[in-house]
């Protein structure tokens, strides 16, 4: 049974989720209007948002602490709130300021918070074997803390991801694969790239359970979540888990999506996660009034998140030649422009 | 292919201005109405028409059968190219951004550069391998890199980096023509795409018949008498406006490598031999790569004629996010004139 305490937090991440992205994508195109130029404005760059998959997040999360891992692919905004990584600072990073998570060199594909152990990439799949290797260490140092892979059902024909589920499986580690499912991979819908139905089919080739949640009611995610995590704190190996989700959005900001038949896009709209969990809260009798609430409070922090985020210093253009070790051998430079130190050789 | 910033007319005029993927793709078609041997492999290459266009309207002409959505997966798609290159076919495999090559390296350069001189030439590999490069849009690490020298570095494949849509064209006829694994690099921001825009440079007048550049074949875009500087992809553009803006002051010459291999290495030294000073601009990462072999070559070449060297890279640093920490590490005009101006001193 999910606590009422439970339910409230899966679904102020969830509001906070959606609320964040609207916001991002308001100052995301400020600056890129009437032309769209990916270069413009305060959020440069690629842009990918996770409205309609914020169920995936809130009910895997929901059994995750700070010392459980999680990493995320290219689309991590939604998994991030949830896993309790820095909004403030996850902010900063996302408008490219020294304050940033990741001091403005990683933005929203790299998003780093080693303080609740969650890590991206935004190479397809390849979040999976760090994941695995995290539950590797957690298993060689007899704690009972697990990993999260989430990847998209694009990434299911990787490579990497294949080799990540026989690793996990054939060392018995602790670790759950998450396939969110959101029917596109940018324009390509799943059945032109697998044949399998259901991503969670990948699990029969690995002596692995599989699950799927065929529509993303964040409580229906709990459920098998928690049954998996429960198997991997008690030591009885991974688990792949594919969650129907929606994309409500473009693959990024600036898609037009010219690929996406008609009416798709509505009908992902249509079947809105959030709507599904308010239903949910009030038939556990939580009051709208309590619901109202976790939503101010939800909005409140996200634009007391985003205010505080572009009140904060850009990084000096030559931190750019900072980070690239930790500890930088002795003599070593990142040949910096200030001190480029080639010679002007001859006799001229 | 958001926003396409130009529908393909059926003007039948002798040239046309045209930007770089448009260049591209007329190539391609050409080449493919002419061989049922050629097709296109890659992510998002049939109805999205490639994210930076270089697919675009291909798939209304050629159907699904040629123009081929392939799974996330570069080891499989990129060997399956190799296979059926091997097999007498003429794959163009799309790896979405160099940074990717990762994932399928092993197929790129222990399978398909290798394959020809393991096997003695009793196999080859007419295949392209084409893949977009570069930065200037703060796509951060894991999509902007160029890695020209990484590719060059590897022997067994060609590698090809046009700068303007009429080399683009030209490059690209040979690339498919070619009956080795041709690498062909093409640089985003040159591209012509709707959502990112272009310099003026790249679109250019092209031919509308069909025509090969040969590769290893510099080109001189701009003649000079003062300096020397070479360069490719993106920065020849960002060289001629440096090159522009230094009129009167000094006299610049700017070569376009187009391709690194073969590498034009004569050009470089005629040019050097004229000059005495060289400059090397390179959006791939400083050491051990393209500028150091620039250099290198200019030096066994021309090295009683050298009086000074010089060249403008990425650091060796990893690639950042944030516009400012881009901006410091990209060589801009800026740089080029710096390091133009330090020669002559
Ligand atoms: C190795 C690799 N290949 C290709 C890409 C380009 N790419 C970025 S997102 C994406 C689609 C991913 O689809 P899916 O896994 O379903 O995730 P979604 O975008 O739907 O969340 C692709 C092909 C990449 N980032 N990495
Ligand atoms: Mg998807």
């Amino acid at each position: 049974m999910i606590s009422d305490t439970e339910l409230q937090e899966m679904y102020g991440w969830m509001v906070t989720a959606r609320y964040y992205e609207e916001r991002l994508q308001e100052e995301y195109l400020e600056g890129k209007q009437p032309a769209f130029d990916i270069s413009a404005g305060p959020i440069p760059g690629e842009l990918h948002l996770a409205a309609g998959q914020e169920a995936a997040a809130a009910g895997v999360c929901s059994h995750l602490d700070d010392a459980d891992t999680v990493t995320a692919p290219h689309r991590p905004h939604h998994v991030a709130i949830a896993k309790g990584v820095d909004l403030e600072r996850m902010t900063a990073e996302i408008f490219g300021r020294r304050t940033g998570l990741c001091k403005g060199k990683g933005g929203h594909m790299h998003l780093f918070d080693s303080a609740v152990n969650f890590a991206g990439s935004g190479i397809i799949a390849e979040g999976c074997p760090p994941a695995v290797g995290a539950a590797l260490a957690a298993k060689k140092r007899g704690e009972d803390s697990v990993a999260v892979a989430y990847l998209g059902e694009g990434a299911i024909s990787q490579g990497g991801f294949l080799e990540s589920l026989n690793l996990a499986s054939v060392q018995n580690l602790p670790v759950l694969f998450v396939i969110e499912d959101n029917d596109w991979a940018i324009s390509m819908p799943k059945e032109r790239v697998t044949d399998i139905r259901n991503g969670s089919q990948r699990a029969d080739g690995f002596d692995m359970p599989g699950k799927r949640v065929d529509y993303d009611d964040a409580c229906a995610v709990y459920e098998a979540a928690g049954e998996a995590i429960g198997r991997a704190r008690d030591g009885n190996g991974p688990t792949l888990l594919e969650v129907q989700v929606h994309r409500r959005m473009g693959h990024f900001m600036g898609d037009a999506e010219g690929y996406r038949p008609e009416g798709d896009s509505e009908r992902a709209k249509r079947r809105d996660s959030i709507e599904r969990m308010e239903t949910t809260l009030q038939k556990a009798g939580i009051d709208d009034d309590t619901i109202g609430d976790i939503r101010d409070r939800s909005h409140q922090r996200v634009d007391d998140a985003i205010e505080w985020a572009k009140d904060q210093p850009e990084p000096e253009p030559d931190e750019a030649y900072d980070d690239v070790f930790t500890n930088p051998p002795a003599g070593w430079t990142p040949n910096t422009k200030p001190e480029q130190a080639e010679s002007t050789g001859g006799d001229d | 292919m958001a926003e396409a910033d130009e529908p393909e007319t059926a003007e039948t005029t002798d040239e046309r201005e045209t930007t770089m993927s448009r260049a591209m793709v007329s190539a391609i078609a050409s080449e493919m109405r002419d061989s049922d041997d050629v097709f296109v492999m890659g992510e998002d290459v049939a109805d999205y028409g490639g994210i930076f266009d270089s697919t675009d309207g291909l798939l209304d002409e050629f159907g699904r059968e040629k123009i081929m959505d392939v799974p996330i997966s570069e080891t499989g798609f990129i060997g399956a190219a190799v296979g059926a290159a091997q097999a007498g076919m003429r794959p163009i495999a799309e790896l979405m951004f160099a940074d990717f090559f990762g994932v399928g390296m092993d197929q790129i350069y222990n399978q398909m550069a290798k394959n020809t001189y393991m096997s003695g030439s009793t196999v080859n590999v007419p295949m392209v391998l084409m893949t977009a490069v570069g930065g200037t849009y703060n796509d951060a690490a894991q999509h902007s890199q160029t890695l020209y020298g990484t590719f060059a570095h590897l022997p067994g494949m060609k590698v090809v980096v046009p700068s303007t849509a009429a080399d683009a064209k030209g490059l690209m006829h040979t690339a498919i023509r070619d009956d080795d694994p041709v690498v062909y690099m093409f640089h985003k921001r040159l591209m012509g795409i709707g959502w990112m825009p272009a310099p003026d440079g790249p679109k250019t007048s092209v031919p509308e018949d069909d025509y090969t550049i040969d590769f290893g074949e510099a080109d001189v875009k701009r003649e000079g008498d003062d300096v020397t500087v070479v360069t490719l992809g993106l920065h020849v553009h960002r060289a001629l406006e440096a090159a522009a803006d230094l009129t009167g002051e000094i006299d610049v010459e700017v070569i376009d490598l187009r391709t690194l291999v073969p590498l034009d290495t004569e050009t470089v030294l005629e040019s050097v031999r004229k000059t005495g000073r060289l400059v090397v601009i390179d959006e791939d990462y400083h050491s051990f790569g393209l500028s150091g072999e620039i250099i290198a070559r200019a030096t066994e070449g021309a090295l009683a004629d050298l009086s000074a060297v010089r060249r403008v890279t990425m650091p060796d640093a990893p690639i950042p996010y944030a516009r400012p920490l881009e901006q410091a590490v990209n060589p801009g005009r800026e740089d080029i004139i710096e390091a133009v101006q330090a020669v002559t001193e």
